[in-house]
């Protein structure tokens, strides 16, 4: 073997070969140090080709581990690269692309990857048996929180999260075609191809970032008269030009849903040493297909021998992927290990690029006599019926123990060899990840030794080795008429009947499943099922005995097939392997689940650009802009922005609160209730639907008043309440509570449209047609008159609970004389898109008059202090209106209204109910917590139910003290009594009180 | 994400679209005051809850507003059939038995 050039850190790069463009040369680093790679090199290439396997410590023994495949079911090198000043955890080396200045970092490692202090836990591995979390920290409770989770989190684990918040942003599309093919191998590509010509439309995904799949890694294959990888080449190209074809490199299927719903995520921008930031880190691309084509390949089976993870040691066709398509020799005296034909190719192939291979072991008694005196030819020595029983080398592999099979299933030491890579292969399972995921059913395969799909359940149908299809003219022929089959079940075009022709690629004989028999010592070697999650044989041996009886349980106690793979590379081997220590059929032992998605996928894919403004929509008050000049300050309500108080100078909350309840009750407070929910009622029958849907009586209603309507679910309990102001015979102006707007509307189009179909009534949700200014206080008369046309503002004329059209400042208005302060009131309702305006009019005359703004606080405590409750706050759902003190607003001589048969449930007439009090703290300066509890002891026992519980609480600066308001068990009966409030600090002693606590006359309301 | 057909519109729309309405054709008893409260009970709160195939309340709350009706499989998440309301319920035990023939050819 001869190095790329003498400068040149690329130790283990052949002089030719491969796909990789030698014409350039990158930089790129690896914890700290500089190397060399080719553009077209994966960060899993370009180390190997600089002689690196070591790239990580094991989650559990801090084992030294090595890059195990090409692919992204690499359960090792799991990798952070660092961009924009942060980096990206648990990248699998093998996807990483190399670009110029690629700075990557090895993870689960202290000090240092070649001297980790975490391998102690490889020396003392006899005390972390499998089911170890369920086994040791079981007590004390508490140390779980304080001690072990922490100490477990900080030694084991992978990548460190990123810092920052992630400055990429990701994108999100929707797309819809004929035929989905998944994976661009031979059977994907022969299946595009064909269902492409008969005019469908095709997208062609693969999760690599050339496609092509195995075919690139191909030597002595012809396909259509060309060499493997030059009929990918040509087929890419037709296909490209073909405008009913999208081809998505780069592309996973990560989700397969329901009526052939698939999702896609397709990296970027991370393979671009200088993206163009208008582009996104990543795409979801959500495809409704009518026909899915699975083209998803087969993985090879590490195989089970006693250290059969130190660096060095590979699976044969990712040894072979990295010398025929990245140039890079897995090392320089190679052993091959295998129990089938295909990893013979990967010695051949190394053998001719003049790469000394040790020996090919196969632990079959008589391979193929083609493929022995193939290596004859190349003079590869060659072990028949031989396993590995044994590695050694520190951070690379060095030696391996050789043991001869014999007939009665023991094995005999056949002497050391010296190598630093070892390839295997068990042989291949097929991948039936997608399949699964689409709620298909595997069925087991004798002949095949596995797991292939059933049934189809959705319009897919699989294609190639992911069946069990072997050999490259089967797999091409496979895929070629599964395209062609999905193109006529989606378009009804008909079939053409073409195929491919191909030489070479035979189909691979052999295979094993399970552990390798060994002569060493059982209880003390190491043979890993699963890599990621550190699981040996041993362990799953032990989960067996310990009375696991189901693959699902023994997943779970030893954590094989959890990694982020999913089992691909571990399951076939650890079913094998509990089948052999139950003593069951491997078939009846059962195979997990497969669970979207296929391999790991980032938030930021699934949140496309739903985040930070975009998250939600913001919906904004005619007032806003006026209050952001103001310095108001916003809460959110649902989507609402609304002003919670307008601090002036210096002010605090409390001081801004408390000022602008004052001169609200002195003078006059300005307050935009625009978010209230708003619904025109029109119709013949307007009023006898509102009659059946609300508990008030509304016939009797005279057009031009209002009234305060409560609404019940069916169930008897308060959903919503609101006022509601009859404009004429036949319409009417409800409002409801912010939030409830659109719950409201809905469920009057549902008893409309399916109950009631019969009434006359259209309904027209008003919400955002109208800007709602609220007047209220002594003052709020002189506020508005001036702007008042054709409405007789006195008290006679217009008394609370009024409702007129008229014009206000010149604009169509609809005035109505309501108040939810306790003072006497207006709400200014106008066109949405004259509010500000009208806003700011109406500001003018409020200074005129003293008076103030006021936002959501304010109107909190103004209302509390008259004891009118708030929907969600008082009620919860379980609140009778008997319950809210608001039986006078039940219209019991309606033959019906929505909750009325419930109000006389068993329970909703019980005694003992929670009712709305008052509550004032013994201690006037007391503030409670909303949300606290009430009891009668102020140091109940334990166990002691409370009464009820705290559901508002202020700061009254009307009444100079603190008050409440709660729902308490009896409460009416306990006006006077004095309850505890229990706290960390002690109980606060609380009087029970009416909850109109401020003019209960109501004196100031008719002002 | 569930494909669904609006019967009023004739148009097949993803779910997004729709708010499920719970079980069909449970009509609101025309005087509820006659009922005692075991049958009020049964009105508000049991349900069939079938495993298979379901009658059940749809809206296309964000298309045309309207309440339907359909028929769909609480085993596979399919939808058998969409109709609108007024329209009598389907015989689902006729319709299990088309769909099992379906599958089994």
């Amino acid at each position: 073997m001869s190095a790329h050039s003498q400068n040149s850190t690329q130790s283990t790069r052949l002089a030719h070969g491969g796909r990789i463009d030698r014409s350039r040369t990158l930089q790129f680093s690896f914890d700290g140090k500089v190397m060399q790679a080719h553009p077209g090199d994966t960060l899993a290439s370009a180390l190997i080709a600089n002689g690196v396997h070591l790239v990580g410590r094991s989650f559990k023994y801090h084992r030294p581990r090595g890059i195990l495949t090409a692919g992204s079911e690499e359960p090792n090198a799991l990798v952070g690269v660092y961009r924009h000043g942060d980096q990206t955890p648990n990248l699998r080396a093998t996807q990483v692309e190399v670009y110029e200045g690629l700075m990557a970092i090895s993870q689960n490692r202290y000090p240092s990857l070649d001297f980790d202090v975490g391998a102690i836990n490889d020396v003392l591995s006899p005390l972390f048996p499998a089911g170890f979390y369920y086994k040791t920290f079981m007590w004390p409770k508490a140390f779980w929180d304080k001690v072990y989770e922490p100490v477990i989190r900080a030694a084991a684990g992978l990548g460190k999260p990123p810092k920052l918040a992630d400055p990429d942003h990701y994108a999100n599309l929707y797309a819809h075609c004929d035929v989905l093919v998944i994976g661009s191998g031979p059977a994907g590509l022969a299946a595009a191809l064909s269902a492409s010509e008969t005019g469908a439309r095709v997208i062609l995904c693969d999760e690599q970032a050339e496609m092509g799949g195995s075919l690139l890694s191909e030597t002595g294959s012809t396909i259509e008269g060309l060499p493997a990888a030059d009929w990918v080449a040509a087929t890419l190209a037709t296909l490209a030009q073909r405008d009913n074809v999208t081809l998505l490199p780069r592309t996973t299927a990560f989700g397969y849903f329901v009526q052939n719903f698939i999702a896609l995520a397709e990296r970027v921008t991370d393979h671009l040493a200088q993206p163009d930031a208008n582009l996104p880190r990543e795409r979801m691309w959500q495809v409704r297909a009518r026909q899915v084509v699975i083209a998803a390949g087969a993985h090879e089976r590490p195989m089970v021998f006693p250290e059969n993870d130190r660096p060095g040691i590979l699976l044969a066709s990712a040894g072979r992927t990295y010398l025929n398509r990245y140039g890079a020799a897995a090392g320089r005296r190679v052993l091959v290990t295998t129990a089938c034909d295909s990893a013979w190719a990967a010695a051949f192939d190394l053998a001719d690029a003049g790469v000394e291979v040790v020996a090919i072991a196969d632990m079959r008694a008589t391979p193929p006599e083609p493929l022995r005196e193939a290596a004859a030819r190349r003079g590869i020595r060659v072990e028949a019926a031989c396993v590995v029983t044994g590695t050694s080398g520190r951070l690379r592999v060095s030696k391996a123990m050789l043991g001869r099979l014999r007939n009665d299933g023991s094995v005999v030491s056949a002497g050391d060899v010296t190598c630093d890579a070892i390839l295997m292969s068990s042989g291949w399972t097929p991948s039936v990840s997608l399949y699964s995921q689409s709620r298909g059913k595997v069925v087991w395969n004798a002949e095949h030794e596995a797991f292939l799909p059933g049934a189809s359940v959705q319009r897919e149908r699989s294609a190639g080795s992911c069946r069990g299809v072997n050999g490259l003219a089967a797999v091409l022929e496979d895929g070629y008429a599964a395209g062609e089959q999905a193109a006529e079940a989606a378009t009804g075009a008909a079939r053409k009947g073409g195929r491919l022709t191909a030489t070479g690629g035979e189909a691979s004989t052999g295979g094993y499943l399970g552990a390798l028999p060994h002569d060493r010592n059982a209880g003390r070697v190491k043979a890993f099922v699963d890599y990621q999650n550190d699981v040996t044989a041993k362990d799953v041996q032990l989960a067996v005995r310990e009375g696991m009886m189901s693959i699902e349980h023994i997943k779970r106690y030893t954590t094989t097939g959890m990694a982020t793979d999913q089992g691909r590379l571990s399951n076939m081997n650890a079913l094998a392997i509990a089948s052999g220590a139950l003593g069951a059929p491997l078939p009846q032992v059962g195979l997990t689940t497969f669970r979207l998605p296929y391999s790991p996928t980032t938030f930021g894919t699934f949140a496309g650009s739903s985040r930070g403004d975009a998250f939600d929509p913001v919906r904004r008050t005619p007032s806003h802009d006026w209050v952001v000049a103001k310095g108001g300050v916003f809460e959110d309500v649902g989507q609402w922005k609304r002003t919670w108080y307008f601090p002036q100078g210096s002010e605090d909350m409390h001081a801004a609160v408390a000022r602008e309840c004052r001169v609200t009750r002195q003078s006059v407070g300005q307050f935009d209730a625009s978010t209230l929910g708003k619904i025109e009622v029109v119709g013949k029958d307007a009023a006898e639907f509102l009659e059946r849907f609300y508990t008030n009586p509304w016939k009797g209603l005279k057009p031009g008043r209002c009234r305060y309507a409560v609404l019940l679910n069916e169930a008897g309990y308060i959903i919503d309440d609101g006022v509601v102001g009859r404009l004429a015979d036949d319409r009417f102006h409800v409002t409801t509570t912010t939030g409830g707007a659109a719950r409201v509307f809905a469920m009057m189009e549902d008893f409309l449209q399916t109950e009631w179909p019969d009434l006359d009534v259209w309904i027209t949700s008003t919400t955002e047609q109208y800007a709602v200014i609220a007047v209220q206080g002594p003052k709020a008369r002189e506020v508005i008159a001036p702007f008042v046309e054709g409405i007789d503002l006195s008290n006679a004329a217009f008394p609370h609970m009024s409702v007129a059209s008229g014009r206000f400042a010149g604009l169509p208005c609809r005035l109505f004389r309501v108040s939810f302060t306790g003072e006497l009131g207006f709400e200014v309702n106008v066109p949405a898109r004259h509010g500000a305006k009208v806003w700011e009019l109406i500001n003018a005359e409020v200074v005129k008059q003293g008076g103030c703004v006021y936002g959501t606080e304010t109107m909190h405590v103004l209302r509390a202090e008259k004891g009118y409750i708030i929907i969600g706050q008082e009620t919860d759902g379980t609140v009778t209106p008997d319950d809210a003190g608001l039986d006078w607003a039940i219209g019991k001589k309606k033959f019906d209204f929505v909750g009325k048969r419930s109000l006389s449930r068993p329970d909703l007439v019980a005694k003992g109910r929670k009712q709305v009090v008052g509550l004032l703290p013994v201690d006037p300066k007391q503030m409670l917590e909303e949300g606290a509890q009430i009891t009668a002891e102020a140091n109940p026992a334990k166990g002691t139910p409370a009464l009820g519980h705290v559901t508002s609480a202020y700061w009254s600066e009307a009444l100079g003290r603190t008050i409440a308001l709660a729902i308490v068990k009896d409460g009416r009966a306990r006006h006077g009594e004095v309850l505890n409030v229990p706290m960390p600090a002690g109980a606060v002693p609380v009087k029970v009180v009416d909850p109109v606590m401020y003019d209960p006359e109501g004196t100031r309301l008719n002002g | 994400m569930l494909l669904i057909s609006c019967p009023y519109c004739g148009v097949e729309r993803p779910e997004t679209e729709f708010r499920y309405g719970g079980e069909a054709h449970i009509a609101r008893p025309a005087d509820p005051s006659q009922l005692n409260d075991e049958e009020w009970a049964q009105f508000l709160y049991m349900r069939t809850n079938t495993r298979g195939l379901y009658a059940e309340r749809w809206r296309h709350a964000h298309g045309c507003g309207r309440f339907f009706n359909a028929v769909r499989d609480t085993v596979s998440d399919k939808f058998v059939c969409t109709y609108k309301a007024g329209e009598p319920k389907p015989d689902l035990d006729a319709l299990a038995r088309a769909s099992q023939e379906k599958d089994a050819r």
